[in-house]
Order: structure tokens, then C-alpha cells, then sequence
């Protein structure tokens, strides 16, 4: 092994109070970091759970709608008008909008998302049951929620009753896993149950799921459905998603503040790092003017630095890791879990090397400046 | 004839400037040859250290000329002086100053790892250069498991490994008892005894000068003796013969 390895690692492990605050500002740093994009990366995907379970190959949405959840209703000839375009086979009517839901025992309102589709179509129906059946669903006043709002709903069981906008609503069925990122609940009922809670006629809906033949042209059809829509828009899946997350993670600043507080714990990170890196150089300024008097050159001490910042941030990445591993699972189940996939793991990887080699920086300047003749000094 | 490994001509140097001006060197003219101990004797202040640091090319003259083998300094750039260093010049310092967290071994193949020398070949020169200062079963050890006199010659090792032309030792006895001195000076004198090295040393130790093959004095920066007392006594004893 090269000996600036030997040096760098030697160095660093030698000075153990300055290696144990170092590694503590790189793990809070990642740790912090990872809270917050893992939030982002959990956020971003429960923001587009309705629009990815609806597997639609194009959404009918009311012109300017912002997202899934904050929608106007359409003018109700959309679903006949995408009907007649060649290579349509089907166009359901989805119903969403904020309500109110009374416990069974009384007590204060509480705010709830309805979400109503046909119970025969393939629309967006609940998923994951795991108490019930969705088929009870046709019923008239029957609701699905899931399990994890029992007891907020204050329905502990299927034929649980409440009251939904001041009529009566009973549960027949019970999801897992379908959580709402806000603290409102989901609340998933057939399409003409949804429109009687909601106030709405018979042919109101705020979006229609347009389904398209295997064969047919997507984007003929896509331009044919619009051409005659002027209120609406045609809007693929992916665009839906693209929509939904720009509004709830940066239209409400939500996205933004959890940047930001990442690309302030990177900064705190780093000024933690570049503090000990410096006072490490510092104490071994001796020891770098000999290396410079015996001949070294700038590009061989400044590997030493680097190397010393890079061990610093394997070390301290790998502490983190095991952190952000239990954090995974501790949030696994809540509202709002830290998520983390194989690409941020890695991401965050590159992000503490590269947090550690500028905050090497200040350390390089010194020592890379470093006069040789200081080895005469006594 | 012996080869000049480092000439100088005309060395001047001056620190400082208006007020706190000082001219450290006037006028130095220098030759050391190959296979030569020289030793550099002067008071406090009188350009030793100014004039070791000019020869080890660490700091740059204000005028005249240093030449390495043939080869001048002027001109060149920190990177090429260092380059320069790590292929021509050995330096042992007062202080040693060895790495404290690397074993005898590897501090002397750091000399060689600076110059980019691979790892087995430049271990098995680590391990010679260690043998040569009679130091190979301290190899493993950390300079804090060393004496002062050990860790002066595996300082002397790492000066030697790279095979350079010139050693230049800054005091090198000052911190070391009378005896490790002697040994230390024993091994240096051994060394300059080679004709493709010459060895300057710095110092203030007159119990060293029976090593030296020259003596030069050094006052308010000129050299103010040149002496070869290996001459003088050759020289006295030629006369007891004739007469």
C-alpha cells in the first residue's frame, strides 16, 4: 500500500477526540440530510398514490386542476365526448372532495378526502383490503377506510357507523397502508354514494380514467379527446404525477422547506468537517513541511488531505447508515415515513465525500502553502 | 579528482526589509565534493541555517547561483526545486523529526514514496538503509520506542535510502548525549566516505570536528575559514619525515 494512504489513516486514527467529532458533525449532517430527503422521497410518492393506483392511460381534469386533491368539477359531457374517439374503451368517473365524518359516539367533525368511483369499473377502487370486501361497497352509504384511522374515525370494525356530511355511512370494508400524507383520511365509497355525500348530480365528476385500446395511437387520441374539451385537459399519468408533486411540494413550500433544512445540514456538516480537518493540518504542520523538504510534491500532500477526508467520511457515512437504517424501520408505519431506496443510499454516499473533500479544502490551502524551511525552526 | 556535487557562487541573501532588513548571507562561494565530510561551524546569527536552507534548495537566494551536479537552480519553480530535492539532497534535522505515527520502516520509504517508488522494491531499500544505520530489528518499531540516538539514525536512513548526491544535517548531534552523538557521527562519516555523496553538516559541536575532512567558519554572513585538518595533519606528518 502506498504510504499517504498509511499516513492519512494513521493521522486520522491517531487523534481519536478530533476523529470522534469529526465523524459526529458527517453523521448528524447525513442523518439530518437523509430525515429530510427520505420525508421528500415519502411525500413525493404519497402524493401521486391515487393517481398511481388508478393505472389510467390518460386523466380528464378540469383546466388548471393542481392536483389530485384540489379539483373543480367537470362540465359532465367529457365522458360521452371521450367515448366517441376512436380507440377509447373506457372514460370512469371519479369523484373526489373534502367532507365532514361524525364518529359513531358523537363528538366534534372531522375533515376526510371521499373518493368515489363505480364499484364494477376498474377506476380507482380501494386496495389492499384486508377486512370486508370492496364488492360491499355497492351498497348504498357503505364506505371503506383504512385501518390505521379506526380509531381516529372512531370505527374499530367492519359495520362500523358514522355519519359522512350529515348522513349515515356504514364501513364494509378495511384497507392497510393507504395513509393519507396530510392528517385528513381517505375515505373510498361507490361513485353515486360519493355524489349523494357530496351534494353533487347525477352527472358531475371532477375526473374521468380514460382507458385506450392496445393498438390504438396514444397521442391522436390524446389530441382528439382534447380538441373539443376547452374547460378540461388530457393529461397522461405521468403528467398527473408531475403536476400533483410540483403543487404539494413546491407550490405549498413543504418540498422546499425540507430542501432547504438538507442543504443546511450539508453546510453544517461541512464546517464541522473543515473545522477539524484544519486544526488536524494544523497540529501536523511539521510533520507536512518535512514531507515538503524531503521533496514531496503539493499533488502527494494533497492526497494525504484528501485521503484523510475521505476516511473521515467512509467512517462517518457508515455510522449514519445504520442510523438512517433504524430510522427506516422505526417510521416504517407513520404517516409520513423516512424512505430509502438504493439511489438516495448512494447519492448520500457521494454527497459525504463530496462534503468532505471541500470541507478538505481549508486544510489543502494550509498545507500545500507550507514554507519547508519551517523544519529548521526549533 | 572529485566530482562537485553542489557549487554556489556568489550567494547573497537578504531577510526582511526596511527597518528589519538583514543581509543573512554576502558573497558566499561554495564548492562540496563527492566522498567529503564538511562541517559548518559559526555563532548564532552568522547565516548557517540561511546558507543550509539556499543549498537544500527550501529557500531561494536574492543573488548568485547554486548548481546541483551540473544542474542550476535558477529559475525554477517550488515544484521543480522539491522534485529536485527528492532526486538529489538527503536532509537530517536537529529534531529528527520523523512521522510518529509510522514505524522506522516506513519513514524511511517515505523518501522513496515521494518519488513515486513502488512499494516491495522501495521497502526492500527501507530495509538496507535501515541495516546500513544498524538499526534492521527496529524497523517495526514507532519513533516514540526509540532513543534519541535511534531515531537519529533512522532519520539518517531516510536521508540516505534515496541514494542522493548531497546530505545536508542541520545539528544533527545537538539533542543526543556525547556517546549517541559519537555513534551518529560515526555513521555520517561513514557515509561521506562514498565519492558519489558529499555531506554538509551545520553545527555548533566542536567535539565533532575530528570527523571532519573540512572545516568552514561562517561570520556576518562570509565565510571567514576554509580548513582541511586531515591536510594539515597528512602535512605535519610529511615534515616529522623529511626532517
Amino acid at each position: 500500500m502506498t504510504l499517504f494512504l498509511t499516513l492519512a489513516s494513521r493521522n486520522l486514527f491517531h487523534d481519536r477526540v478530533r476523529l470522534i467529532a469529526t465523524v459526529v458533525g458527517i453523521v448528524f449532517s447525513i442523518v439530518l440530510v437523509t430525515v429530510q430527503l427520505g420525508v421528500f422521497l415519502s411525500f413525493q410518492d404519497m402524493v401521486t398514490t391515487m393517481i398511481d393506483h388508478a393505472q389510467a392511460d390518460f386523466w380528464i381534469v378540469p383546466a388548471e386542476t393542481k392536483s389530485f386533491e384540489d379539483s373543480s368539477l367537470l362540465a359532465g359531457r367529457e365522458r360521452l365526448h371521450a367515448l366517441s374517439v376512436d380507440g377509447v374503451t373506457e372514460a370512469i368517473p371519479v369523484v373526489v372532495g373534502y367532507t365532514s365524518w361524525r364518529k359513531p359516539n358523537g363528538g366534534a367533525s372531522k375533515s376526510v378526502l371521499l373518493v368515489g368511483a363505480p364499484i364494477t369499473a376498474d377506476g380507482l377502487y380501494p386496495w389492499d383490503v384486508v377486512e370486508g370486501s370492496r364488492d360491499n361497497l355497492s351498497v348504498p352509504d357503505s364506505v371503506a377506510i383504512d385501518r390505521s384511522y379506526a380509531t381516529q374515525l372512531g370505527v374499530a370494525h367492519i359495520g362500523g357507523k358514522a355519519e359522512i356530511n350529515n348522513q349515515k355511512a356504514r364501513v364494509v370494508a378495511m384497507t392497510r397502508g393507504i395513509r393519507s400524507f396530510t392528517t385528513t383520511p381517505h375515505v373510498f365509497t361507490s361513485l353515486d354514494t360519493a355524489r349523494a355525500y357530496l351534494g353533487l348530480p347525477a352527472n358531475k365528476a371532477n375526473y374521468y380514467v380514460v382507458r385506450i385500446a392496445a393498438n390504438a395511437n396514444a397521442a391522436l387520441v390524446r389530441s382528439r379527446i382534447a380538441a373539443s374539451l376547452p374547460d378540461a385537459e388530457v393529461l397522461t399519468s405521468q403528467e398527473f404525477r408531475k403536476r400533483s408533486r410540483l403543487f404539494w411540494l413546491f407550490d405549498t413550500g413543504a418540498g422546499a422547506g425540507l430542501l432547504g433544512s438538507a442543504i443546511l445540514a450539508v453546510i453544517v456538516g461541512t464546517i464541522i468537517v473543515a473545522q477539524t480537518l484544519y486544526s488536524s493540518a494544523k497540529d501536523h504542520l511539521k510533520e507536512f513541511a518535512t514531507l515538503r523538504a524531503i521533496g514531496s510534491s503539493r499533488t502527494y500532500i494533497l492526497k494525504v488531505i484528501l485521503a484523510q477526508a475521505l476516511l473521515s467520511a467512509v467512517v462517518g457515512f457508515s455510522m449514519a447508515a445504520a442510523i438512517d437504517l433504524a430510522l427506516v424501520k422505526a417510521t416504517a408505519d407513520a404517516a409520513l415515513p423516512v424512505v430509502m431506496t438504493p439511489g438516495l443510499t448512494l447519492g448520500l454516499f457521494a454527497l459525504t465525500l463530496a462534503m468532505c473533500a471541500v470541507a478538505a479544502v481549508s486544510a489543502i490551502r494550509v498545507v500545500t502553502r507550507i514554507d519547508p524551511v519551517l523544519v529548521f525552526a526549533q | 579528482m572529485k566530482e562537485i556535487m553542489i557549487e554556489a557562487t556568489n550567494i547573497v541573501k537578504v531577510l526582511g526589509e526596511g527597518a528589519g532588513r538583514v543581509d543573512a548571507l554576502k558573497g558566499i562561494n561554495l564548492a562540496l565534493a563527492g566522498g567529503e565530510l564538511t562541517l559548518l561551524m559559526g555563532p548564532s546569527g552568522s547565516g548557517k541555517t540561511t546558507l543550509l536552507s539556499i543549498l537544500g534548495c527550501m529557500l531561494t537566494p536574492t543573488a548568485g547561483s547554486i548548481q546541483i551536479r551540473g544542474r542550476a537552480t535558477t529559475g525554477l519553480g517550488s515544484e521543480q526545486l522539491a522534485r529536485l530535492r527528492r532526486e538529489n539532497i538527503g536532509f537530517v534535522f536537529q529534531s529528527y523529526h520523523l512521522f510518529p505515527t509510522l514505524t522506522a520502516a516506513e519513514n524511511v520509504r517515505l523518501a522513496l514514496d515521494v518519488r513515486g517508488e513502488p512499494s516491495p522494491a522501495a521497502s526492500r531499500k527501507a530495509e538496507a538503509a535501515l541495516a546500513t544505520v544498524g538499526l534492521a530489528h527496529k524497523a517495526k518499531s514507532f519513533p516514540r520506542e526509540l532513543s534519541g540516538g535511534e531515531q537519529q539514525r533512522v532519520a539518517i536512513a531516510r536521508a540516505i535510502v534515496g541514494d542522493p548526491s548531497l546530505v545536508l544535517a542541520d545539528e544533527p548531534t545537538a539533542a543526543l548525549d556525547s556517546e549517541s552523538g559519537h555513534t551518529v557521527m560515526t555513521l555520517l562519516a561513514n557515509i561521506a566516505k562514498d565519492p558519489k555523496r558529499a555531506l554538509f553538516i551545520v553545527t555548533h559541536d566542536p567535539r565533532i570536528m575530528p570527523f571532519a575532512d573540512r572545516v568552514l567558519r561562517i561570520e556576518d554572513g562570509r565565510i571567514a575559514g576554509d580548513q582541511r585538518p586531515g591536510e594539515r595533519k597528512r602535512g605535519a606528518r610529511a615534515l616529522k619525515l623529511a626532517s
